[in-house]
């Protein structure tokens, strides 16, 4: 049967070729900035960098050793692993709700992070030091998500429609709640707004240690639970005939789907489109098997996530925010994707 | 006994599906269920294969308690043909027959050679060979169906559910799946529960009739002893003549539509041919 040998074959090269790309990119991105480093300067910088023989380096290359790794190298890996950690639990909800078009947001998940920071911004709380708004961000997305699955749970489980509906309507709520919290913050409106629209400018070493960990954790439940996703893509009465429970394998992979899109919301803003977009052309290559898609979607997650921060951090003339250069990119051409599908059927 | 079922109920809610349903099933016969819409014949498939839990009573599988089984182990034992399917992503074909055998594969182990066999002659028997590497999102609804069915045959369990398998088909597909399964049914033994809407399939192929209603189990027994006019008046609340077909050798029913004349009164068929049926099938 030759579909059997060319599909992971084509599938092998994909991954190769988006394994090879990842980290290119994160080297190319390094030199790009307001001082720019030629690409083999950066190469030795960051080996030297990672090898500790600084000493390697001439003097004025120290000052790009400061560069990559103490500004831009922490912003640079965050961007990546919250591309990849947005991406794969796009392809979670999507597979989970049946839904094409559900996104890591869909459960209300970015609304409840974003009450959460504004909160914490408005009340300028500083319990956690610099990671107050961030834990803010995690907790309010949690309890969203606790009491979405908590509304839409009935007699015979969480259905998809139900959980799709209560996200709808705990975000709308939660939405009031930030239009009320910013309308109070009065001039300090600013704060509330930019946190809002995303940002990786302030990103540390710690927050992309942690996005990686969470993203590399997840990246590990969701591969372990990959043949039972593909078959509750058919619906849970069809993957429990199959061996699956639904219920179980649901609610672990949608704990663990939210947790990881409220940990890169948190340490990012919210960022649309990248969770809706990626595994939505991934399926269009790969096929909708998450033992492909899964690893496909991670590594172009990151590229375009860091392909994009990248763009507003040195090629614009003024800082785009983030999260409204994904949507300016990302709508349209999510537009041009659907109406072809449409116009094909 | 390969199903023991003693006063199943379920409860969606507060309104009560199924009631206070006992019922012996054995191994190696061809069941049917019949009913009306909203009798509990669905809910009851999916109490059998543990998709559900009942609210009371209890269901023994091969003498062991239906919910000491794990989901992979049932899932090696007992397949379901659904009717309704959410098929939201374009799988090929052959991907989904091929799940079919993921009850029998360790978590990450490829498909072996007999698995891959096993999934060529689903879909051979099926004929659904020549849509394998087609996206099953781009097939009619009774292409769908036969793929659908061609896993379960995949799947290779000794108990097959069909909940109205082959409603979305034409004639001639749904009398092939069928005798697909009488196949499966008098050569392997297998046991089938089929649910059906039309009778006269159901006639043609089952050896034991089990009818509900509103929830309770009314009928039930051998083919050529409970499909009466009788039974079909208090079931489904219709007229009917019930005569019996040589060909088929079975039992056949027409149907009066409302505020049509009388339908002439019959004798009851004889039941000599098609008590055969009876050496298969005990009432329990």
């Amino acid at each position: 049967m030759p579909s059997h040998q060319s599909r992971p074959a084509r599938t092998f090269l994909l991954l190769a070729v988006l394994g090879a790309a990842l980290p290119s990119a994160i080297v190319v991105a390094s030199g790009m900035g307001y001082v720019s480093i030629p690409l083999w300067t950066v190469i030795k910088v960051i080996a030297a960098g990672i090898s500790g023989q600084e000493s390697a380096l001439e003097k004025f290359q120290e000052l790009y050793l400061t560069v990559v790794f103490d500004v831009r190298l922490p912003r640079i890996l965050t961007a990546a692993a919250v591309g990849s950690g947005l991406a794969l639990s796009g392809v979670v909800f999507q597979g989970l709700l049946l839904n094409p078009l559900a996104d890591p947001y869909t459960l209300g998940v970015s609304a409840g992070a974003a009450f959460g920071a504004s909160l914490a911004l408005l009340l300028n709380v500083t319990l956690f030091g610099q990671y107050t708004v961030a834990v803010f961000a995690f907790a309010g997305a949690s309890l969203t998500l606790a009491a979405v699955i908590f509304l839409s749970s009935s007699a015979g489980g969480v259905s998809s429609n139900n959980l799709i509906l209560s996200g709808v309507i705990v975000t709308a709520i939660l939405s009031a709640g930030i239009s009320f919290f910013k309308y109070l913050a009065q001039e300090r409106v600013s704060v509330i707004v930019f946190w809002l629209l995303g940002s990786f400018a302030s990103s540390t070493w710690t927050d992309a240690g942690l996005t990686w960990l969470l993203t590399a954790a997840g990246f590990a439940v969701f591969l372990y639970f990959g043949r039972d996703l593909n078959l509750l893509c058919l619906g849970g009465r069809t993957a429990s005939s199959l061996g699956v429970d639904p219920f179980k394998v649901r609610l672990i992979l949608l704990l663990t789907g939210s947790c990881l899109a409220a940990a890169c919301v948190s340490v990012s803003g919210i960022i649309g489109f990248v969770g809706l977009l990626v595994p939505h052309m991934m399926r269009s290559i790969t096929g909708p098997d998450h033992y492909r898609l899964l690893p496909a979607s991670l590594l172009v997650g990151g590229i375009l996530l860091l392909g994009a921060d990248t763009v507003t951090r040195s090629l614009l003339p003024a800082e785009v925010p983030i999260g409204v250069l994904t949507a300016l990119i990302g709508g349209p051409f999510f537009c041009v994707i659907f109406r072809k599908r449409q116009m094909a059927l | 006994m390969l199903f023991t079922i003693r006063s199943l109920s379920y409860t969606y809610g507060q309104s009560p599906v199924l009631e206070e349903v006992s019922l012996d099933l054995q191994a190696g016969t061809f069941y049917g269920v019949l009913g009306p819409n909203g009798s509990g014949k669905t809910t009851f498939l999916d109490l059998l294969s543990g998709h559900k839990q009942p609210s009371t009573g209890n269901i023994r599988f091969r003498d062991r308690d239906l919910q000491e089984f794990s989901k992979r182990e049932l899932a090696r034992e007992i397949a379901l043909v659904p009717q309704d399917y959410a098929l939201s992503f374009p799988f090929r074909v052959e991907e989904i027959v091929l799940m079919g055998r993921y009850p029998h594969l360790p978590r990450f182990a490829a498909p072996s050679r007999p698995d891959l066999d096993l999934v060529a002659q689903a879909l051979e028997q099926t004929g659904t060979a020549a849509l394998r590497n087609r996206y099953i999102t781009d097939l009619s609804g009774g292409e769908k169906q036969r793929v659908i069915f061609a896993r379960a045959l995949a799947q290779q369990t000794p108990v097959l559910l069909l909940d109205e398998a082959t409603s979305n088909l034409d004639v001639k597909h749904g009398l092939q799946l069928l005798q697909l399964a009488r196949r499966r049914n008098r050569e392997d033994g297998s046991t089938i529960l089929a649910v059906f809407h039309d009778v006269n399939q159901a006639a043609c192929f089952c050896d034991v009739l089990l009818f509900f209603k509103q929830g309770r189990l009314v009928h039930c027994g051998p083919t050529a002893h409970v499909l009466t006019a009788q039974t079909l008046q208090s079931v489904f609340e219709v007229q009917a003549r019930v005569f019996f077909e040589p060909e088929l050798r079975a039992r056949q029913v027409v149907f009066k539509p409302p505020e049509t004349p009388e339908l002439e009164a019959s004798p009851e068929p004889d039941n000599d041919e098609s008590l055969y049926t009876l050496e298969k099938a005990q009432a329990p």
